[in-house]
């Protein structure tokens, strides 16, 4: 899917759940054998034009999760292309058990959509919020676990996991009216993290909505006199151990961002793949802090736990100063 | 239905043949045990199954137009590799190899198309769902397969079963047939006390499915619930009563057999209640 600054615009206007369901309803005629189920969230998920477009290639499950899974695992086992949406505390931990026996064990190609990730619902409380999804899922084996920077990279991530011979797990975070990434198209490759921005004293590892703090923050840490890195890892799964072994090599200071739990995600995965290089720099790990407190406006939430582009800098810079 | 008396004995010899390679198999087990009585349960469905019911190819495992058997209480896996050895599709050392180190055939059924395995089980509670997947697929491709889901009634405890039940009469499946192996028994008590599920048949009407209950060790009841014709509109649930364990009165009904090691001698006084057709140096 080729990427425009008009279309780059629109998807992140509209948010990553709405420009999902518009990649679909573009993709569609290009994918065989494709079928769409929800947990009856075709709205949530942007996919009511495509429900009525393509009808035949839609189903709703209902309310049951662990339902939808078996499945859609039981379609794809019969060479169906199948993508699954709802929202992402019912699309991960209400059925992750479905996910491990049926995704991963038998290796069933299913690319499951959790919409609304991180705390973008934190207004509506905890039970709608999903901090724990990446740490959950990294344990299971024969999973991808993508989570896009933008509308844009959301469009171009749903094009990818339909391509991809494994199961996907596609981490929708942000709302409408979201900050863009990127503009223009690019190079979109599962497993390959993107540096957007070259710097040599810190480098920002950040996944999701948290890769525009990061350009911000990055900006912010070099009135401090400090060159920054800002890496876009889209890919949690794998993860791209290459990119961050180089990184490590570079700098004096390693920061991960993350709409998630500061357990189990995007940090964790930093952490274990640069644990065995010799002298790495010291690595600050911002996220959720392993706790489920000040829910309520999103914004709010983000600023309590730091990850704004005021809290990052910030963090990086006394950091940088303590460690370093 | 008139079924011709040959059926009946045949699918009967069948299950006989079955029961003395499930001994072969638990004794070979040894220490590694083996779930005995819930293997043994479903036994003469699973014969009548493979024996005459369903379509497949033994030569092409993978032919698209077969009917799938999704053994969703994986644990029953005795019942159900001692049907693919009576039929040709595992050979008797790869039978043999039973939960050891290296066998495809573990203690709950691991997905291997090509001998005949569906799908991994284990899980108490996902076959149903699977089996739906691939009904509506069938559907879709206008394929006339019947996907046949074993379900221990032990397992109907788990509310998935529940979603599942829901979105196959939701989904008007005519070709999904759950048949649920209501022996009463689960691991560690009866139904009645570990979690009631009362009156299996009324709860799949209530879910809008087209209901038969049976006695699920009477062979021509077997065949007569799976062929006679049907609502076009409704998945078939069949709840056949069974007992856990059976054919061999040491373990009939007697839950200590749920998972269990065989001695020798349990051995040798099970063989004598086979049949003698069954009981020769060769099986």
């Amino acid at each position: 899917m080729v990427i425009d600054e008009k279309k780059s615009t629109l998807f992140s206007r509209i948010g990553s759940r709405a420009a999902f369901g518009m990649a679909m309803f573009e993709l569609a005629p290009g994918v065989d054998d494709l079928m769409v189920l929800t947990g009856d969230t075709s709205t949530s998920a942007g996919l009511d034009r495509f429900k009525k477009k393509y009808s035949e290639h839609f189903l709703d499950t209902g309310i049951a999760e662990q339902n939808m899974m078996g499945i859609a695992a039981g379609m794809a086992s019969e060479g169906f292309n199948v993508v699954t949406a709802t929202f992402s505390p019912f699309q991960t931990l209400r059925c992750l058990e479905q996910i491990k026996m049926n995704l991963a064990y038998m290796q069933h190609k299913v690319v499951f959509v959790g919409l609304a990730s991180g705390v973008v619902l934190g207004n509506l409380g905890y039970s709608h919020c999903s901090v724990e999804d990446i740490g959950v899922l990294r344990s299971i084996p024969n999973l991808t676990i993508l989570s896009p920077a933008d509308g844009a990279e959301t469009a171009k991530a749903t094009a990818a996991a339909l391509k991809h011979p494994q199961s996907v797990y596609l981490r929708l975070t942000g709302g409408a009216n979201a900050e863009i990434v990127y503009t223009e198209d690019y190079n979109f490759e599962i497993g390959k993290g993107i540096v957007l921005k070259d710097g040599e004293d810190i480098a920002i590892f950040a996944s999701g909505t948290m890769v525009a703090k990061a350009l911000e923050a990055a900006h912010k840490i070099e009135q401090f006199g400090k060159s920054c890195s800002v890496i876009n890892m889209h890919t949690i799964k794998p993860i791209d151990a290459a990119l961050i072994s180089d990184t490590c090599k570079k700098v004096n200071l390693i920061v991960s961002v993350e709409e998630h739990s500061v357990i189990g995600g995007l940090g964790s995965a930093i952490a274990e793949a640069s644990a065995s290089i010799a002298n790495k720099p010291p690595h600050i790990a911002l996220g959720i802090n392993d706790s489920y407190e000040k829910s309520g406006a999103y914004e709010d939430i983000l600023e309590h736990h730091k990850l704004t582009p005021e809290g990052i800098a910030t963090s990086a810079i006394e950091g940088y100063k303590s460690h370093v | 239905m008139q079924l011709e008396p040959t059926i009946v004995s045949s699918i009967n010899n069948m299950a006989n043949r079955m029961r003395r390679s499930i001994l072969e198999v638990a004794l070979e087990a040894g220490a590694l045990s083996s779930h005995l009585g819930g293997g043994l349960s479903f036994v003469d469905i699973s014969a009548a199954l493979f024996g005459h019911v369903m379509k497949y190819d033994t030569d092409n495992p993978e032919w698209k137009e077969r009917d799938r058997f999704i053994l969703s209480k994986g644990h029953g896996v005795l019942g159900y590799y001692s049907a693919l050895y009576d039929i040709g599709v595992i050979t008797k050392e790869e039978l043999l190899s039973f939960e050891k180190s290296g066998s495809f055939l573990l203690g709950h059924p691991v997905k291997n198309r090509a001998k005949g395995i569906e799908f991994s089980n284990g899980s108490l509670g996902m076959g149903l769902s699977l089996g739906i997947g691939v009904a509506l697929t069938n559907r879709i491709k206008k394929r006339k397969c019947i996907s046949y889901v074993i379900l221990g009634d032990g397992e109907c405890n788990e509310g998935s079963v529940w979603e599942a039940a829901m979105s196959a009469a939701h989904y008007q499946l005519n070709n999904v047939v759950a048949i649920v192996d209501r022996n009463t028994l689960q691991q560690t008590g009866s139904n009645k006390q570990i979690m009631d599920l009362g009156n299996a048949a009324d709860k799949f009407r209530s879910f809008n499915w087209f209901v038969r209950e049976i006695d699920g060790h009477d062979i021509e009841a077997i065949l007569q619930a799976l062929l006679e014709e049907r609502p076009q509109e409704k998945p078939l649930a069949i709840i056949a009563h069974t007992r856990k364990g059976k054919g061999f009165s040491f373990c009939e009904d007697n839950n200590a057999w749920h998972h269990a090691v065989l001695s020798r001698s349990q051995y040798e006084k099970a063989m004598e209640e086979l049949p003698t057709e069954c009981r020769g140096e060769s099986w």
